[in-house]
């Protein structure tokens, strides 16, 4: 027993090694195959010139990033101006992802915690119930909530009827459509870290704040809020950023004047009015978008870790 | 006279229909080292909860210096606790957990650093300050808890088994301190254990708790020398238990008969009574000489080595085992196992117990 531990641990820098990488190779040909070799494509792409009827020409080319920021006229030989259509839909769609999220964890923060706080059974009942959605396609409850919401859908009718409304409450094709949209698709992504971090807090810590003299606002503010920090923020990327780059709530939902950038990117890739170069240039600009927020976060976890 | 620190009275604590505390009345004494002992689930925790407000009362009165405090949320009481898992902030640093109680005394931050360095020196942790309780070992983190529970000089401090997570070595240096602390700070500590060991040396008075009930109430000679009723003799040390025929109990003197027909006198606990009773007998109170010298006669059963001491188990003619604890150092004859001795005790180290 005791020779047989030995040996291993003298073995371990050899043999092990070679079994980690081997047992690591699905993990990376995974990410090579479907995250490296698609985005490096879409970077490419982004630098390609674009052929009329969708597709690319293999030439360089800075147009799709110059289409982005810059408006040169018509015929692209007036003076540059500042381009702000797209600017601006960058704008709405982090504005409606925001508000989306913001709903996110005011509804799916006290889900989690009464949740979390529920005793063992009826929890994993709770946690069941809140993954149900998932057995629908997004693009089928999306629907249904365009069916549900629209003027003369189940819920506007059933106001009608009990007399609280006279005239349907008019919600489809807003920005409010899409938030909601937004906040149905994605919630159970806020409450489930939530719920992780609640479930692992030690009540005794309320009970010491509170000991000291700590009213339940000051429990709430100092104590419980910065303890489970991590699943509110992992919550938040979560919903965030899939919202930032939805296309199905926009299109469905908002309608034309409602437009969001993942719109904006399925656009360029649709039939034969696309320009793939300039909807791969939107993706990399999203995807810079994204990734310095992330790398922000993920530098003041580990300033904090270090701490 | 001293004052009365916290007055309970008749307090009952229900949970559905399970009682967690029934009829508990008790004074603890103004700057008294007060220890809660008794077995996990005695209900000794939810007596000290109570006292800090975590847990409502069913009936009966709680009260501070005088004050009613049974309807005061905990943050509204002049009350600080220890908690048995320390409960510090875990992501807040050494200081800001101490000084998170003061802050929320409406302290500036000037008077609140002051105190913080006051307490850190108090418990020797001020090379600590800016750690967060993660990086500290087990015994450093249970000084930060005292450390913060006792920086708003709270007018009662609550222990809750604080030694029960160190290991056996630092848990004695930290009885002493705790000793120490509380007499320079003056402060009534009330201290939960089921360790009697801890309890006995570190109290000035001890209530022993079973079942939700207050066994007796004393200080650590009275209750290890005078146990009103087996429980507390059986709990706090070790004792025998010798059955006997109680003939006669009165002005705590009892008369009665030994398992061989010997009549016997000795003191008596309250609530002891007539027929069947037992008698309890500290194991090195008991002496071994020749059958014929003994009040009893048994056969020594089996020896047990203990490092300074020495303990004989006799067996009595009515298969009663009776412990007798014998120093190895001196050069005592010990009976070989199947030896018949006699066995001797005063009536002063015997008692006779309520039930």
């Amino acid at each position: 027993m005791a020779g047989a531990l030995t040996t291993s641990k003298a073995s371990n820098n050899s043999t092990y090694a070679g079994l980690g990488n081997l047992l690591m190779l699905p993990s990376w040909l995974i990410i090579g195959f479907f995250l490296v070799l698609p985005v490096g494509m879409m970077l490419i792409y982004s630098f390609l010139t674009k052929e009329f009827r969708g597709g690319i020409i293999w030439e360089f080319s800075l147009a799709a990033y110059d289409q982005f920021f810059f408006d040169r006229g018509l015929f692209g030989d007036d003076p540059a101006k500042i381009e702000w259509t797209y600017i601006k839909i960058f704008w709405r769609s982090i504005w409606q992802a925001a508000v989306a999220t913001f709903f996110c964890l005011i509804i799916g923060f006290p889900t989690a915690w009464f949740i979390a706080t529920r005793t063992g059974n009826s929890r994993s009942i709770w946690l069941f119930l809140i993954t149900i959605p998932y057995w629908v396609n997004l693009l089928i409850r999306t629907i249904s909530m365009k069916f549900l919401i629209r003027d003369t859908g189940p819920m506007n009718e059933f106001l009608i009827s009990t007399g609280i409304i006279s005239d349907p409450i008019h919600i489809i094709n807003t920005n409010f459509a899409v938030q909601l949209g937004l906040f149905y698709s994605y919630l159970p992504f806020m409450v489930l870290p939530i719920y992780a971090s609640v479930e692992r807090y030690n009540f005794s810590l309320s009970e010491a704040a509170a000991d000291l003299y700590a009213s339940r606002l000051t429990i709430l503010q100092k104590i419980i809020l910065p303890t489970v920090k991590p699943g509110i923020i992992a919550g938040c990327i979560l919903v965030f950023v899939p919202s930032l780059g939805a296309f199905l709530a926009p299109d469905l939902l908002g309608g034309a004047k409602n437009f969001m950038i993942g719109s904006l990117i399925e656009e360029q890739f649709k039939g034969n009015a696309g320009n793939w170069p300039f909807g791969a240039a939107v993706s990399m600009i999203l995807l810079s978008m994204v990734l310095i927020v992330l790398t922000y976060y993920a530098r003041q976890q580990s300033k904090e870790g270090r701490r | 006279m001293t004052d009365i620190a916290i007055d309970i009275q008749k307090m009952t604590k229900l949970y559905g229909s399970f009682v967690a505390l029934r009829d508990v009345s008790l004074s603890i004494m103004d700057n008294e080292f007060f220890t809660l002992l008794g077995p996990s689930g005695c209900g000794k925790t939810t007596l000290l909860r109570t006292i800090a407000g975590f847990e409502d009362i069913t009936k009966g009165a709680i009260r501070l210096y005088g004050e009613d405090i049974a309807d005061l949320p905990p943050n509204k009481r002049p009350i600080n606790t220890v908690f048995q898992q320390y409960a510090l902030f875990p992501h807040m640093n050494v200081t800001d957990n101490v000084k998170f109680g003061l802050l929320r005394l409406g302290q500036d931050n000037a008077t609140a650093n002051a105190r913080v360095g006051e307490v850190l020196e108090l418990v020797q942790l001020t090379s600590f300050a800016d750690r967060l309780p993660a990086q500290l070992s087990g015994g450093q983190q249970q000084r930060v808890a005292l450390a913060r529970a006792l920086a708003p000089n709270p007018k009662v401090l609550l222990l809750d088994e604080p030694l029960s997570a160190l290991d056996l070595k630092l848990r004695q240096a930290v009885r002493l301190e705790l000793q120490q602390i509380q007499h320079e700070t003056g402060i009534t500590f009330i201290f939960v254990t089921h360790d009697q060991e801890e309890a006995l040396t570190m109290s000035d008075r001890i209530a022993v708790i079973a079942d939700g009930q207050l066994q007796q109430v004393g200080t650590a000679r009275e209750i290890y020398e005078a146990p009103s009723n087996k429980f507390v003799a059986g709990f706090i040390g070790e004792t025998n238990l010798i059955d006997v025929t109680v003939t006669d109990v009165s002005k705590g003197q009892a008369t009665c008969t030994l398992p061989n027909g010997v009549a016997f006198n000795c003191p008596a606990s309250d609530g002891a009574r007539t027929g069947v009773g037992h008698l309890s007998v500290r194991p090195e109170r008991v002496t071994m000489t020749s059958p014929a010298k003994g009040l009893l006669q048994g056969t020594a059963s089996r020896q047990v080595y203990l490092g300074t001491d020495m303990h004989v188990e006799v067996t009595l003619d009515d298969q009663e085992v009776v412990t007798v604890r014998v120093q190895s150092s001196e050069n005592n004859h010990v009976p070989a196992i199947g030896e018949v001795v006699g066995l001797n005790f005063e009536a002063g180290a015997a008692r006779l117990l309520a039930d």
